[in-house]
């Protein structure tokens, strides 16, 4: 274990909660940014900050640069073929709408079916029913094994000659699980069957080819990757951008406006309508540079021995059921407390500085599959400690003898 | 350990503030009505019924009630899941709206609501009332919470405007 938090580069950490050492245990929500990324937008904005893409002037070129830069650099973290594939949106949830919307929509007729798996949260379930309320479509849910784990030939028998896509999370907000992406999306390939992975979770603690997993779509979001908010991106193959229609009209996505004709401008600024998130996209390449310093392995290494340290302490807790233990999991922990609800607890955890999510975490389909109304989740990002666990496991033995 | 703690609840454990709060959000009569719900369950004859639904946590409950011909709320049920708050306070809430007229129950729920959300002056309310309601006011500390203290009240409201025709699950706010 060579990794250290770099504790020192996330001033907030080092803030008293209601008194006590904060214990950060919400980065699957969003995570905390370090210095480096406020640093890079404030110098941005105080620097070289003008709108992209129109205008002659100088601030106007470097601004562009840094924006255009900073699509390279998302490009290069997730091994695209080329930063033409690589769109910027303002989260996750736009990305997957974008898919939704400029992808399907035109491709499906009444009766068509997509695929999706019980673990996906809400930014991955809504904009499929749209296209059930809109266009008649049928969504067919893949369960999750008990375990919390993807069985991929139930994806396979789940995909008939009426599925036009597959929409599934590298790894779920709940559950930890990580999908065995490759095998599952080859078996959607060889049934002609796109994939869009929504990879929210996935991008933060796994390292992403694009080509490689021979994804069609990949959507991820800045905030949750030590970025800024208001920032997303979604991955595109080439093939499949040339083909789509515009996602919403205005500035910077067209190449001519004419009183009664319109041509659209090529990928990716066709689905860049309007003033982009120029600064955010300058903290989104900073964070990807601030997680580069580091071995990804490190990291991952580091926060599973995190998880699995906290699973061994509340094992002990004979009235904690943990819900999610895939052989294939990151670090989320997520579990249900007997008579107690996870919003009591998590407010006791607040109380002793420690921050959790409590609630269905916007996956309310996986909380019925596994007949829980809310669980409590602790997530754990690269800049925890065993002193963090230390504390939750403290909060929770307090939740009960207040409670009970 | 958790001797240490049941001591702690009767007050001289907790030494800062938050522990207070804590303290006063989850002190003992709010923990027995969440434990032991009174009035929980079914109602056959109900005249009016409502769901209500807090979309931030999930948690549900169903209002049931009979009003009679004097206008007075004969008997109230409630059904659902949710947090010790939740619970405690449709719990608290149907021990204290049976018996009365709609008229009264409004009054109660308003000030109910002006209670939990910590805002001043509560008027109108008898000292009883008063009195038995305060044991919610440490709700008003938690503002993350004070959806889950009103949800009943709220779900109840909409029984007694809608009646059993209201399909709207009723909101927290």
């Amino acid at each position: 274990m060579s990794f250290v938090p770099p504790l020192d580069d996330f001033p907030i950490l080092a803030k008293p909660v209601n008194g006590k050492r904060l214990a950060y245990l919400d980065s699957a929500a969003s995570a905390q940014k370090p210095k480096a990324v406020l640093d890079a937008m404030t110098e941005f904005a105080t620097t070289e900050y003008a709108n992209v893409h129109r205008g002659v002037h100088h601030l106007a070129a470097r601004a562009t640069e840094r924006y255009e830069a900073a699509r390279v650099a998302v490009a290069h973290f997730l091994n695209a073929k080329s930063s033409d594939e690589i769109i910027f949106t303002k989260g996750g949830t736009e990305s997957l709408n974008l898919v939704s919307y400029a992808f399907l929509s035109p491709r499906i007729s009444a009766g068509d079916e997509i695929v999706l798996t019980k673990m996906e949260h809400h930014s991955n379930i809504v904009p499929w029913h749209f296209m059930r309320e809109r266009k008649r479509a049928v969504l067919k849910w893949v369960d999750v094994r008990e375990d919390g784990s993807i069985n991929p030939p139930a994806v396979a028998a789940a995909i008939t000659p009426k599925t036009k896509l597959l929409a599934i999370s590298h790894m779920s907000n709940v559950l930890g699980t990580i999908t065995p992406l490759k095998e599952i999306i080859q078996i959607a390939h060889a049934k002609g069957v796109p994939v869009v992975v929504d990879g929210c979770q996935g991008a933060v603690h796994e390292v992403v080819d694009v080509q490689d997993l021979d994804a069609d779509f990949y959507a991820f979001t800045g905030h949750k990757l030590y970025g800024p908010t208001g920032i997303g991106v979604l991955y595109g193959k080439r093939a499949h951008l040339k083909t789509m229609r515009p996602f919403q009209g205005g500035g910077e996505m067209i190449a001519e406006v004419a009183e009664d004709k319109i041509t659209y401008a090529e990928p990716p600024h066709r689905f860049e309508a309007g003033t982009p998130p120029i600064i955010e996209a300058v903290g989104l390449a900073a964070a990807i540079k601030y997680l580069k310093q580091f071995d990804r392995a490190a990291i991952k290494a580091h926060e599973l021995d995190l998880y699995q340290y906290a699973r061994d302490q509340v094992r002990r807790l004979k009235w904690v059921r943990v819900i999610g233990e895939a052989p294939d999991k990151g670090a989320i922990l997520s579990f249900e407390t007997t008579s107690m609800h996870a919003h009591d607890v998590a407010t006791i955890l607040d109380g002793e500085g420690v921050a959790v999510r409590a609630g269905h975490h916007c996956a309310q389909i996986l909380m019925e599959r596994f007949n829980v109304a809310s669980t409590t989740r602790a997530s754990f990002g690269l800049y925890n400690t065993r002193e963090d666990v230390d504390a939750l496991i403290v909060g929770l033995e307090k939740a009960r003898s207040i409670l009970l | 350990m958790p001797l240490l703690w049941v001591s702690k609840r009767r007050g001289a454990y907790f030494s800062d503030m938050i522990d207070d709060s804590l303290r006063e959000l989850y002190q003992e009569v709010i923990l027995d009505h969440s434990k032991h719900p009174h009035h929980f369950g079914a109602l056959e004859h109900a005249t009016h019924n409502a769901h209500g639904y807090n979309p931030l946590c999930g948690d549900r409950i169903t209002v049931h009630l009979v009003l009679g011909a004097d206008g007075r709320i004969t008997d109230i049920k409630f059904e659902g899941r949710g947090c010790a708050i939740s619970q405690a306070s449709a719990s608290l809430m149907t021990d204290m709206l049976t018996g009365r007229t709609a008229a009264e129950a409004e009054k109660l729920m308003d000030g109910f609501l002006h209670l939990v959300k910590g805002e001043e002056g509560v008027t109108g309310l008898g000292e009883d009332d008063l009195e038995t309601l305060q044991v919610m006011a440490g709700v008003s500390a938690f503002p993350m919470r004070v959806k889950c203290a009103t949800l009943a009240w709220h779900t109840m409201k909409s029984a007694l405007e809608g009646g059993s025709r209201s399909n709207e699950p009723a909101k927290t706010e």
